[in-house]
């Protein structure tokens, strides 16, 4: 069997006293013929890359290969070391974290599409910023990707989580509720509460189109990858506290594929709606890309 | 279902800096390499839709060049892959078209080697996964994420009940098939996508046995 219900997850989950990341375990175990060793093997490697990701661009300013963006994560970090900060512990350092997988990502680096590239900062901010406070153990972080997992599963198979096919929304918007998701598992949440971590993230992402400036995965996307982490975070804690989505989850999932699907070409990663059709965004994208018919102009040098 | 495992949504490990734009394309590139099944000399590649318009930028065109190259969605390599290409002499093009109703992210390759050439149209549709839409003008579906055998054969009554009779013997479950012809008794292209491993054997034993069948890929693409 595969997901494609939320309810269906949590009946399932319920059913079987087994938490969502345990029973994404065992249906991955069934369905690919490994170990649940090997699975958990191959996700602590992921977890690993998503680790360096994340701590690359705090440690040092690093540029994306356009020079469009970069250094923000570095930026936010040393700002966080100071005391006039809204944002502190593991929320501020989830941000940063976020920040710098996207800038890793914007440089042609190494990262983990969790579930796109565009959206790979968020789970990684939120988990590993909670493995180097020490919150939580390694492994119960790499059991938490697979109830983050499971949730992306249900929205990939039931709606989108490409930008192009459903806007901003299926890939910020789907990260975003896979890892508030997986917060409240990782905190001790019942499955219930999951899913409405899911809806009310959800919900908070509907609409999100996709206007990259020039198409680049850079503006909007790093900065929103750090919002995002937070939003993560702020979501699990409503659902924890026992705040509910009062609409379903999965009709959330259905009004987000719904939503993508009226939503104008000019507006799913086509670099020509949006922010990317701003005065602004149109000089930036003939900086980076100059005339069209050209080829972009790769790894120049400057400075951030 | 389209999604099935886990590491569908958390993965692949990937050179960013976009799911669909890099990793996919690069899995595209891989596929169009294995129906090649020899070293690409021209590379031809027509872009629609998202693709056409953000391809430089993403990176696009470097992840094809790399995965007709043979490099994966995550070799550190995709990043330089149009020198790599010119000291491989691999000639490639690029060039705008819109070639029809398929997913926004498609690109048609023209793909030529030594003694073979192959024309397919592929999508990707979000997060790394790349789906083959048509084969040399057929409509024909697979990923290449399971086994996946690619015959190329005369339309011949009995052809499938042979095939089926020499996969069943070799103890393997078809997860996935289609058939698409020309014209009755013309050339057709089937595809069988095969759960778990598959020996290089089988594909060798279906030439031997079948005089129908003209050539074949056994294509997997990790």
């Amino acid at each position: 069997m595969s997901f494609k219900r939320l309810h269906e997850l949590i009946h399932l989950a319920d059913e079987k006293h087994m938490s969502i990341g345990q029973l994404m375990l065992e249906t991955e175990s069934e369905q690919s013929g490994q170990t649940k060793e090997e699975i958990l093997e191959a996700m602590t490697r992921q977890f690993d890359v998503m680790a360096e990701a994340a701590h690359t661009g705090v440690s040092q300013p690093i540029s994306s290969r356009t020079g469009l963006t970069g250094g923000d994560a570095y930026r936010v970090s040393q700002y966080l070391q100071g005391e006039r900060s809204f944002l502190e512990g593991s929320a501020a350092r989830a941000m940063s974290y976020a920040l710098s997988v996207n800038e890793v990502n914007a440089g042609m680096g190494r990262i983990v599409a969790t579930p796109t590239a565009g959206s790979a900062g968020v789970l990684p901010g939120v988990l590993v910023s909670l493995l180097d406070e020490g919150r939580y153990p390694k492994e119960s972080l790499v059991l938490a990707l697979l109830t983050a997992a499971a949730i992306g599963l249900v929205i990939a198979n039931s709606a989108s989580i490409s930008g192009a096919a459903g806007g901003c929304q299926a890939e910020i918007g789907s990260a975003t509720a896979m890892a508030a998701g997986a917060l409240v598992e990782l905190a001790g949440g019942n499955a219930e509460q999951v899913g409405h971590a899911v809806g009310l993230a959800l919900k908070n992402s509907l609409g999100l189109v996709c206007d990259p400036v020039a198409g680049l995965v850079e503006i909007p996307c790093i900065t929103r990858n750090g919002l995002h982490a937070v939003t993560a975070m702020a979501a699990a804690d409503m659902a924890l506290a026992g705040v509910r989505s009062i609409i379903p989850p999965d009709e959330v999932i259905q009004a987000m594929y719904d939503i993508g699907n009226e939503m104008p070409s000019t507006l799913r990663e086509t670099g020509l709606g949006g922010l990317a059709a701003t005065r602004t965004g149109q000089l930036l994208r003939e900086w980076v890309l100059g005339d069209s018919s050209k080829p972009c102009k790769r790894g120049e040098s400057h400075e951030i | 279902m389209r999604y099935n495992s886990v590491f569908e949504i958390i993965g692949p490990v990937m050179v960013g800096p976009s799911s669909s734009h890099t990793a996919g394309a690069a899995r595209i590139g891989n596929l169009a390499r294995a129906l090649l099944a020899e070293e690409p000399i021209v590379a031809r590649f027509y872009l629609m839709g998202s693709f056409a318009e953000t391809y430089q930028g993403h990176g696009t065109d470097l992840a094809l060049i790399g995965g007709v190259m043979g490099f994966g969605p995550g070799h550190p390599g995709l990043a330089t892959a149009d020198l790599e290409a010119q000291q491989r002499g691999l000639e490639y093009s690029f060039q705008k078209k819109n070639f029809g109703f398929f997913h926004p992210n498609t690109v048609t390759i023209q793909l030529y080697g030594e003694t073979k050439e192959v024309n397919l149209i592929a999508s990707s549709i979000g997060g790394g996964k790349a789906e083959v839409q048509e084969v040399d003008g057929l409509p024909v579906k697979f990923t290449g994420e399971r086994p996946t055998l690619v015959l190329y054969h005369t339309d011949t009554r009995g052809f499938l009940a042979k095939v089926f009779h020499i996969i069943d013997g070799f103890g393997y479950n078809i997860a996935r098939l289609s058939m698409e012809r020309w014209n009755p008794n013309g050339n057709a292209i089937t595809v069988c996508e095969i759960d778990g491993y598959v020996r290089p054997e089988l594909g060798e034993t279906l030439k031997a046995w079948i005089p129908e069948l003209q050539d074949y890929r056994l294509i997997r693409i990790e």
